[in-house]
């Protein structure tokens, strides 16, 4: 980073500073009441306080430990899924369509029927949180699929090369972009997806936590749960963008 | 092209008829399905007493307005970055430091701050729209062909008309990119809020229908809910080749 740059980034944290300045200022004067909104630094002292006594700590464990199971069990399961699909031409035009079709619904509105199904438990909210952040990684790979280079194909064709040598020789590395693309997509919509069930089945996690601080009117540790959360997408993104970045390494060395 | 389209409905129709042959045959007795029929009989019920329309109404009013707020939001802030690189970069780390919030997690906060209803609702969808908004039309104000600007300078225009008569008409096929996805999200936020807590809409309508053990019903407002998210879609994506044609293509990620 140059000077110039560095430079400009002291000075937006400065800005951003002013911001919390601003609205420390709004909390002392109380020109909103303390009952909706906490000074920053009443937030602080709960995050501290929420940290220090390890509450804060199994809340973020349990939500993170959500958010990568049903993540992860979604990545697995697209990428295998999305392979077989977009492996074949025969399953590209026939099953491609309805999941197509099947992409605007808001998934969330599958929470219900996972409810009747399992209940307000654990399960439930992995499997939400799977079949949510299971369809761009699906979606992703099977356009990954369809659109590898087609002489890449004909080498495998010449190299009599079997389909699941093609699959992890060809396609996959190939798609790898257009799948990292989709599992960042999912990253954010398993978080939401958590908070989601843990407000709904009284799951450990933060999610829980924010709605019952709200519920007691505590909102010092309601505004320490929400930054919490906004951390937690800031780090997730940030750590997938690393990731992204090594992994993806060879095909930029390769332009 | 119509044996394609032909090919596509193969997969639904033998899964929905493979279906209500298994319910039927084994009397499926299930709090959690029901077989295509009944859902169907359910959905026609919900119809003819309009509970279902009206939930509609609900949830679409919710989406709408705050789609409408945090378009407005979005663009003016994404304007006023895509203009003034200065302004951009001294904003960039409360933007980053606002962004990733998940929108739900503001329920709470918008839960005791405004209470249960429209209010709450509408504020966490405009949140959640600001975002691709701001982005995509920073992104499209910046790619603005330079020498429109030029011609700007030099015609002295003040700079609210060169908002408006060169800035927006020149982004204006990415920024309703930024809006086509934009309503998507705030249709899947508004239904989310009703499910996880606020009384209203479809949402509440498919939990109520869970609770009360009726899969028929609660798997008619789940077909419901993805024929609107579906329609929304369409109607957009339709739109948006008539007004712009090709032009919004290059905006287009997907």
């Amino acid at each position: 980073m140059n000077r110039a740059a560095l430079l400009w980034r002291v000075a937006s944290f400065a800005v951003a500073a002013g911001f919390v300045a601003l609205w420390q200022l709004i909390a002392n004067l109380k020109l909103v009441s303390p009952v909706f909104l906490p000074g920053p630094d009443r937030a602080w002292a709960s995050l501290v306080r929420g940290f220090s006594s390890g509450d804060l700590w199994s809340k973020l464990a349990g939500t993170l430990e959500h958010m990568a199971y049903g993540w992860l069990a979604a990545s697995i399961a697209g990428i295998a899924i999305g392979a077989i699909i977009g492996s074949s031409r025969r399953m590209r035009t026939y099953v491609a369509p309805s999941l197509e079709f099947l992409r605007p619904l808001p998934v969330s509105a599958i929470i219900p029927v996972a409810i009747a199904m399992l209940g307000l438990t654990q399960a439930m909210a992995l499997f939400v949180i799977a079949f949510g952040a299971i369809w761009p990684i699906m979606l992703a790979t099977i356009h990954g699929f369809a659109a590898v280079e087609p002489r890449l194909y004909e080498v495998a064709r010449s190299l009599q090369m079997s389909r699941l040598a093609v699959i992890f020789k060809i396609a996959l590395p190939s798609a790898s972009p257009d799948i990292l693309a989709g599992m960042r997509l999912s990253l954010t919509v398993a978080l939401i997806l958590s908070v989601v069930c843990e407000i709904l089945a009284g799951l450990d996690g933060l999610g829980h936590w924010v709605l019952l601080s709200a519920r007691a009117f505590r909102s010092a540790d309601l505004f320490a749960g929400v930054i919490l959360l906004g951390v937690t997408g800031y780090v997730t993104s940030v750590a997938m963008s690393l990731a992204e970045h090594r992994l993806l390494a060879w095909q930029a060395a390769q332009r | 092209m119509r044996a394609n389209s032909a090919k596509a409905l193969v997969l639904p129709l033998a899964v929905l008829v493979a279906f209500e042959v298994w319910a039927r045959a084994t009397h499926l007795q299930s709090d959690s399905l029901a077989p295509p029929s009944e859902i169907v009989m359910a959905l026609f019920g919900a119809f003819a007493d309009l509970s279902i329309l009206a939930a509609t109404r609900d949830t679409l009013f919710s989406a709408f307005a705050g789609l409408a707020i945090g378009t407005t939001i979005g663009l003016a802030f994404g304007i006023a970055f895509g203009i003034s690189d200065t302004l951009d970069r001294l904003m960039e780390v409360t933007v980053e430091a606002i962004r990733p919030i998940p929108s739900i997690a503001l329920l709470p906060i918008a839960l005791i701050a405004l209470g249960f209803g429209y209010r709450m609702e509408i504020v966490i969808v405009a949140f959640a729209c600001v975002w691709p908004v701001l982005i995509l039309s920073r992104a499209a104000v910046r790619s603005i062909e330079p020498r429109l600007m030029e011609i700007a300078r030099a015609l002295r225009l003040p700079p609210a008309q060169r908002v408006w008569k060169i800035i927006i008409p020149a982004a204006l096929p990415r920024i309703f990119v930024a809006f086509r996805l934009s309503a998507g999200i705030a249709l899947i936020v508004a239904v989310t809020v009703e499910i996880a807590i606020n009384p209203l809409g479809l949402g509440a309508g498919i939990m109520l229908a869970q609770q009360a053990l009726r899969p028929d019903l609660m798997l008619a407002y789940l077909v419901w809910i993805g024929a609107i998210g579906y329609a929304l879609n369409i109607l957009l994506v339709v739109a948006q080749n008539r007004l712009f044609g090709r032009a919004a293509l290059s905006g287009d990620g997907a």
